[in-house]
């Protein structure tokens, strides 16, 4: 370990001591260091290199009403949020982001983020699904960008800007437990537990604030844009704490993923002309958006291409797959603003956009749902009680500014405010707290862990357990669920968390020992998986990117509320009805009383 | 069945391209158990446009767990898994086998230069040491007075456009023979994103990061072999890159 220093050696465990405990380096993560590390002592602790996050995968741009380019305005993309997410966004949290968006994009300027520019020198704004003029008139250009690799830009500025501010790094360090103490009747966070995993030892980082900012779990199906580190680790942490998970129902399928791989090829490419084509070269969402067409938000443009496949309108040999046309837009355009998307179709598809339409289909690509969270980023315990001296921000939490789908950029700029917000916050509480005691043996719920996996028969394969559970969760609760469909995933998923007792980890060795890795990732990702269709199957409407056939309708008098999830009793039993239990928490409606979503 | 319809797509590339066997000799070495590396072979059944990631995640899911090697995104922007094929660097998640000469065995390496950890992971803290040296972040004094953005030109902005794209994969830099000989060398990795910083017309400290690489284990060890180019999955001109920064050292500024 070069970075930082070795902490304390007592009994074979590291322990380190920072007023701010960051779990997760990427966007969220980072902003919230670069403003909490200039203020006290702070600490970033990462399973990856901070540069190998997934926010350096997102492509297309980071919503604000800027105007650089066209008449906009922040109440336009309140409405536009809170509409995308089919009401069940929180109003006032949606009005902080759309507000803040105008600060956060300047400050990752002046942080030295090369935006591309308009003549004028300014930031350059483009379309993308959702976002429109005055209360869904027309497309409205909202999205600021850097080519098609804005979130390479941001994760690339931020670290940089980490690097400026001397931020203590633990890289390749996978945090597996959230340490907590009881301090006057209350249980208030004390620290994290990490496994390094050059060496296999263990570090206890004690902390007066902790913020989780781990990202997302797509690992939970097949067909994912998602990198293959995005197995959930923060949000099963706190779930297995007891804490709640908010939304865990609502994932998002991008519309666009190279077919069969599940890459992603940005929205972008839409706010910039192209075109989605069924096999008759039918430009199919008219029929679906009479108004704004291929933008229309995400959940209905993937439920649409679901539906002409269905129909016999899919493209190719065996009808199914849809076209991404961009060859009526000029190669200079093409170059200047999608370089990335259209190498990724001719390295992985073998298709030259200049000339082909490109095979696409809908891929798991965003959790609008997890760690429940105040718009200050304080982590929720309960509907209104927050737990002291925690928080989180990003992809694993769930504010709610994204309610049941997320617009495209909104995630880019979700990073930036409630990183931010995050950082400041926990920078405050840390100044005034005191330090929470570490608990006795702190690392003794580690070890059980890793005990845990270790000790299995090893009849079970890490790999085969984890395809059955994602081409089931792909199969069953996907863009379309049923109850039939999630009871059946449910049923499956009840089997695997019983095999997973028995699973095998060849590599017997401390150092780099991503066996060990990937065992106790599949724990989270089946954890996850459960609660994901467990509250699915609860929820009996149609909204946002949960479609129930069943229930194709959405349910504004009983089920315009978020779903919150608790574990209790034994978290290990295989009957999620044991140990699920399912609350809900009111939205908060300011400006917007819901309407029928059309666009 | 609810979505069954989007469960098995893709266009089926596998039909086109169809199975093949490829033998795959991987560089082993497990530091807790082998005095030195080993060459380990498998014949593996691989298809149509699988990479060279699904070939070693097949070994470590199917034959063998311990077999270790970083990788996140697999598709070519995290940097993660930079490592030698057939003697190149190159990303495994960008690498298609059927693009390689699939019917000799392919050899699968470590990247060099990097102290080796296990098998294909290398100790990359001197190549992050080597970029944090060049301070690679945006030096200015002032901010714009209106609370908004600085402007900067689409000109000035394409300037540097080339080496914003660097993903630090340290392909480039691990494949440089003077890097190989003088571990003290900054390295094109370095170079490439002080570069970005030194052509950004919103930047005031050119001169700084121009004299930290006027050093002697700067700019000047470049013997412009072009190995980095060639190596860079990002088709970053790197030596084009070295070379501006030469230029501008000369001149006394960018």
């Amino acid at each position: 370990m070069a970075q930082s220093e070795q902490g304390e050696l007592i009994d074979g465990v590291h322990y380190h001591k920072h007023d701010v405990v960051i779990v997760g380096a990427g966007g969220a993560g980072m902003r919230a260091a670069i403003e909490a590390g200039p203020q006290v002592s702070t600490a970033v602790i990462s399973k990856l290199y901070p540069t190998r996050s997934h926010t350096g995968a997102a492509q297309g741009g980071m919503a604000a009403a800027l105007a650089n380019v066209e008449e906009d305005n922040w109440e336009w993309h309140t409405y536009d949020t809170v509409k995308g997410g089919d009401y069940l966004v929180d109003q006032d949290a949606a009005e902080i982001l759309a507000k803040e968006a105008i600060d956060a994009v300047i400050d990752l300027e002046n942080m030295g983020l090369p935006f591309n520019r308009t003549p004028e020198g300014r930031i350059d704004q483009r379309r993308f699904g959702g976002h429109t003029r005055e209360h869904g008139k027309a497309p409205v250009r909202r999205a600021c960008y850097a080519a098609d690799r804005t979130g390479h830009m941001i994760l690339q500025t931020l670290y940089q800007n980490c690097v400026k501010h001397g931020i203590n790094f633990f890289n390749e360090f996978y945090v597996l437990d959230l340490l907590m103490t009881e301090v006057k009747g209350e249980t208030r966070p004390a620290g994290v537990v990490a496994y390094e995993l050059a060496t296999g030892e263990l570090h206890v980082f004690q902390g007066k604030s902790i913020i989780f900012a781990t990202g997302g779990f797509g690992k939970i199906f097949k067909t994912t844009s998602n990198a293959h580190t995005l197995t959930g680790d923060g949000v099963g942490i706190m779930w297995r704490k007891g804490l709640p998970l908010e939304d865990m129902e609502f994932f998002q399928f991008h519309p666009t993923g190279l077919a069969g791989l599940g890459i992603l090829l940005s929205e972008a490419a839409r706010g910039e002309g192209a075109i989605l084509r069924n096999s008759d070269g039918e430009r199919f969402m008219e029929r679906y958006a009479p108004t704004i067409k291929d933008l229309a938000p995400r959940d209905i443009v993937a439920r649409s291409m679901a539906t002409e496949i269905r129909e016999g309108r899919g493209a190719g040999p065996y009808k199914d797959y849809l076209y991404l046309d961009i060859t009526h837009l000029e190669p200079a355009v093409i170059d200047a603003k999608l370089p990335d998307i259209t190498e990724f179709a001719r390295t992985y598809l073998g298709v030259e956009p200049y000339t082909e339409p490109v095979p696409v289909l809908p891929t798991a690509h965003y959790a609008m749902g997890g760690i429940p969270t105040t718009n200050d980023a304080e982590v929720l315990r309960s509907n209104t009680e927050t737990v002291p001296g925690l928080y989180a921000a990003g992809e694993c939490a769930c504010v709610s500014v994204h309610g049941s789908n997320r617009l495209g950029t909104n995630s880019l700029l979700d990073i930036n405010v409630f990183g931010k917000r995050a950082g400041n916050n926990a920078a405050a509480y840390a100044k005034k707290a005191d330090w929470v005691a570490l608990p006795k043996d702190p690392t003794a719920g580690v070890r059980k862990l890793l005990d845990h996996v270790r000790s299995g028969d090893g009849s079970e394969r890490i790999a085969v357990i984890r395809r059955e559970l994602q081409e089931a969760m792909d199969r069953n609760a996907q863009v379309f669920r049923t109850d039939d469909s999630l009871r059946e995933v449910g049923d499956l998923i009840k089997t695997l968390r019983a095999r997973y007792r028995n699973v095998q980890v060849q590599d017997k060795g401390k150092r780099f020992n991503t066996d060990l890795l990937e065992a106790v990732e599949l724990g989270f990702l089946l954890d996850l998986a459960e609660v994901v269709v467990y509250s699915a199957r609860n929820r009996k409407e149609s909204r946002g990117a949960h479609m129930r056939e069943d229930y194709p309708k959405r349910d504004d008098e009983n089920l315009m509320v978020h779903t919150m999830a608790y574990l209790t009793g034994d978290a290990e039993s295989a009957v999620a009805d044991d140990h699920i239990k399912l609350d809900w928490k009111p939205v908060v409606i300011t400006n917007y009383p819901p309407t029928e979503r059309k666009y | 069945m609810a979505s069954d319809v989007l469960e098995k797509g893709g266009p089926r590339a596998h039909d086109v391209v169809p199975t093949f066997t490829v033998t795959m000799i991987v560089r082993r070495f497990d530091p807790e158990v082998d005095n030195e590396p080993r060459w380990v072979d498998y014949d593996l059944q691989m298809h149509g446009t699988d990479r060279v990631l699904d070939a070693l995640h097949k070994i470590k899911w199917e034959i063998d767990g311990s077999l270790a090697f970083r990788r996140s995104c697999a598709h070519g922007v995290c940097g993660s898994d930079a490592m030698r094929i057939n003697g190149r660097n190159r990303l495994a998640c960008k690498t298609l086998l059927k693009d390689l000469d699939i019917s000799k065995p392919i050899y699968i390496e470590a990247l060099k230069g990097l102290p080796l950890e296990k098998d294909l992971i290398v100790d990359m803290e001197p190549f992050f040491d080597s970029f944090r040296e060049v301070q690679p972040f945006l030096m200015s004094s002032s901010k714009p007075k209106d609370g908004k953005e600085r402007l900067q030109s689409s000109e000035e902005r394409a300037r540097f456009d080339d080496t914003t794209k660097c993903i630090l994969c340290a392909a480039c830099t691990s494949s440089c023979p003077v890097f190989w000989t003088d571990g003290q060398y900054f390295g094109p990795a370095a170079i490439v994103n002080a570069h970005r910083f030194i052509f950004d017309s919103r930047d005031e400290g050119s001169q700084v990061r121009m004299d930290i690489l006027n050093d002697r284990e700067g700019v000047w060890r470049c013997r412009t072999t072009f190995n980095c180019t060639d190596a860079c999955p990002r088709g970053i001109q790197v030596t084009q890159a070295i070379a501006e920064v030469k230029q501008a050292i000369m001149r006394g500024k960018p």
